[in-house]
């Protein structure tokens, strides 16, 4: 399936959305406005390109902490990334209990998640029996991080599907990196992808800094998914351009030569040149977005700093789902 | 009124549930064809078949993590672990997804689930078929923690249980599950709302708080000691989280006196927190120190019979704990 022109721009957008709020979340939390920031920067193509390859508003997602673009794709906005960086009154995940990048997002099937890894994989799972249970025309995408597929979660998440045939897509986003420990002590396979051999269902490596090929690789997945033949294991490979968190400091685990090397390979300068060499973007154009997005995350900014705290008696509810009409 | 056993109560539970509503399922070790290692799912594969009734891998924390992902999608999964022994590794899933999901989702995803384990001692299971671990989960905001006693309650509790939307605990004694019989009507709707206790016994002396197979015992104990003059009030507390305060509460403020029994380890046993409320509640009420009746400290319960014996409490070292604390 061809892409059009204006699909091929949108997802262009969006990953510079991503990117700019990304970044300017960086400079907030240096400047002392934010607490904690945990980047993407690198992983767009992949997020983009799978969130490009299925329906929204009929599939559902099961995301992980790094999944900005993916969101953004969804109809998260930079005001509601805002307002979650700064804990603020009426953010839409989690009313700011939960810290910012853990997602959720009812109207667009998106599941509430956690922080402790793989977790969520289980989740997805469930959901693709349910799926199946009713005979209903969806397909559910879960993403994480190559360090997280260690976890027992992910690997009984997934043995349920590959047993079940559900219809479920595992996108591992692998950036080698698990904070600061290499992917050769977080497994012995040459890649993520050969774990699916041992687990009975295909595993597939795709360049998860080509938006446009996730893109192909995940439809392919998802249309597998709709005809009853089973999960997909996706392994996008990326490289996290940024430390792993405001924590971080990746300079005590990575040469500045080493990111830089990949910094070449950035998937957003990537798929520009793509673009324009295809004519789909002009560079009048891109000049254009870039000062749309600019616009965007400034009034993003500061429409959330201008934004109140919650009411200190909203951290008691809702509990209970009895309680959720309080919320 | 027929007369059916603890088990077949809550089989009868998850039969009427899965025939009242089709997003009802079963999922577990063995429950399929087999019917469960207890037999507590018995004829439901053959009346519902392999979509509803799902024999899941020998790994525990899928079959609630998965409970819970089909959960959000509005089915209604009945989670079944085989032993409460196995729970551990779904102790994840159950604390950090299943109950914080409504508030950290401030309410747009919620978990409707049950969680059924059979618990406890005395049944020759050594330590990692006879744990109690009702107080892991009774610790926690967002769960719901229920333990049946008598056939009508376990079917009763687990119906409302499966109705209830959110997750919740379901604790069956099994020790208890064909020794406890009672009569259970047939041909009407049975439904234990999830909250009150039950004072089942009346008496005026001592207030005896238990739950599961220790309120089976506790009742025969009061039972022993009214013959020696001591009027013994029983209290069983059916749903620990939350708990029903009021209906303890106003029983040791009648009999001034409260003996709380439990089986699980004594040291932040579930007990305890009924000793601290009566503490901080109840103080002036008391004629006497708040008494903890409850297994030793140490890992679990050992499997030879002597041993297992002196690990747990039985309808004699109640009746003594009465005595001694009627006395008092």
């Amino acid at each position: 399936m061809t892409l059009s022109k204006e699909i091929q721009l949108e997802m262009y957008w969006t990953m510079l959305l991503a990117r700019r709020l990304d970044e300017r979340a960086w400079v907030l939390h240096r400047q002392g406005k934010i607490a904690f920031h945990i980047s993407g920067i690198g992983h767009e193509a992949a997020q983009v390109g799978a969130a490009y390859a299925l329906r929204r508003g009929t599939d559902w997602w099961v995301p992980y902490y790094r999944d900005l673009a993916l969101m953004l794709a969804l109809g998260y906005t930079p005001h509601d990334f805002m307002l979650a960086l700064m804990g603020k009154r009426g953010e839409p995940t989690s009313g700011a209990r939960q810290m910012p990048s853990h997602w959720s997002l009812r109207s667009a099937n998106v599941v509430s998640h956690s922080s402790p890894v793989a977790t969520q994989t289980p989740h997805a799972a469930g959901i693709g029996l349910g799926i199946k249970m009713r005979g209903d025309d969806a397909v559910v995408l879960t993403s994480i991080g190559e360090g997280s597929t260690a976890q027992g979660e992910w690997y009984e998440g997934v043995n349920w599907a590959a047993i079940h045939k559900l219809p479920v897509i595992f996108l591992v986003e692998n950036n080698i990196y698990a904070i600061s420990v290499r992917q050769e002590w977080q497994m012995a396979v040459a890649g993520v992808a050969d774990k699916a051999a041992g687990l009975g269902l295909p595993g597939v490596a795709v360049d998860g800094l080509d938006v446009l090929e996730t893109q192909r690789v995940v439809a392919e997945a998802a249309e597998r998914a709709r005809a009853g033949e089973g999960p997909t294991l996706i392994e996008a490979k990326v490289y996290r351009l940024t430390p792993h968190s405001s924590d971080d400091d990746d300079r005590s685990y990575r040469s500045r030569e080493e990111v830089e090397t990949w910094k070449a390979q950035d998937p957003l300068a990537r798929y520009r040149e793509n673009l324009l060499k295809k004519k789909v973007l002009t560079e009048a154009a891109d000049a254009e977005m870039e000062q749309r997005t600019r616009d965007q995350v400034e009034e993003a900014v500061r429409l959330a700093q201008e934004a109140p705290f919650p009411e200190v008696a909203e951290a008691a509810y809702p509990v209970y789902a009895e309680e959720a009409r309080r919320a | 009124m027929p007369e059916i056993t603890l088990i077949e109560g809550i089989r009868q539970g998850m039969d009427e549930e899965l025939a009242r509503d089709e997003r009802v399922f079963v999922v577990g070790e063995d429950v399929g064809p087999r019917g469960g290692v207890f037999r507590a799912t018995m004829g439901l594969f053959d009346k519902y078949g392999a979509g509803r009734i799902i024999d899941s891998p020998l790994a525990e924390l899928s079959i609630v993590g998965v409970g819970i992902g089909a959960a959000l999608y509005g089915m209604r999964p009945i989670c079944e672990v085989q032993f409460a022994d196995f729970i551990h590794p779904a102790f994840n899933q159950i604390v950090n997804e299943a109950a914080k999901m409504c508030y950290r989702s401030k309410g747009d995803w919620t978990v409707p689930m049950v969680i059924r384990a059979p618990y406890g001692g005395g049944i020759g299971g050594g330590l990692y078929h006879s744990q109690s671990v009702e107080a892991f989960f009774a610790h926690i905001p967002g769960l719901k923690v229920v333990i049946p006693s008598n056939p009508y309650d376990a079917k009763g509790l687990l119906k409302s249980a499966v109705r209830d939307p959110g997750p919740v605990i379901y604790l069956e004694p099994k020790k208890g599950y064909r020794l406890i019989k009672g009569e259970v009507p047939e041909g009407e709707e049975i439904l234990v709302p999830i909250g009150p206790a039950r004072v089942s016994r009346v008496g005026q002396d001592v207030t005896v708080l238990a739950y599961g197979m220790m309120h089976h015992y506790a009742l025969q104990a009061a039972e022993a000691v009214a013959a020696q003059g001591i009027d013994a009030e029983v209290v069983d507390l059916r749903t620990l989280y939350p708990v029903d305060k009021a209906t303890v509460l106003s029983s040791v403020r009648k009999t001034g006196k409260a003996l709380v029994v439990y089986e699980d380890n004594r040291t932040g046993g579930y007990g305890a927190e009924i000793a601290a409320l009566l503490a901080d509640e109840a103080f002036t009420d008391l004629d006497a120190p708040v008494r903890r009746l409850a297994g030793p400290d140490i890992p679990a319960v050992p499997f030879s019979h002597p041993l297992q014996d002196w690990f747990m409490v039985d309808p004699e070292k109640i009746a003594q704990a009465i005595r001694d604390l009627a006395a008092f």
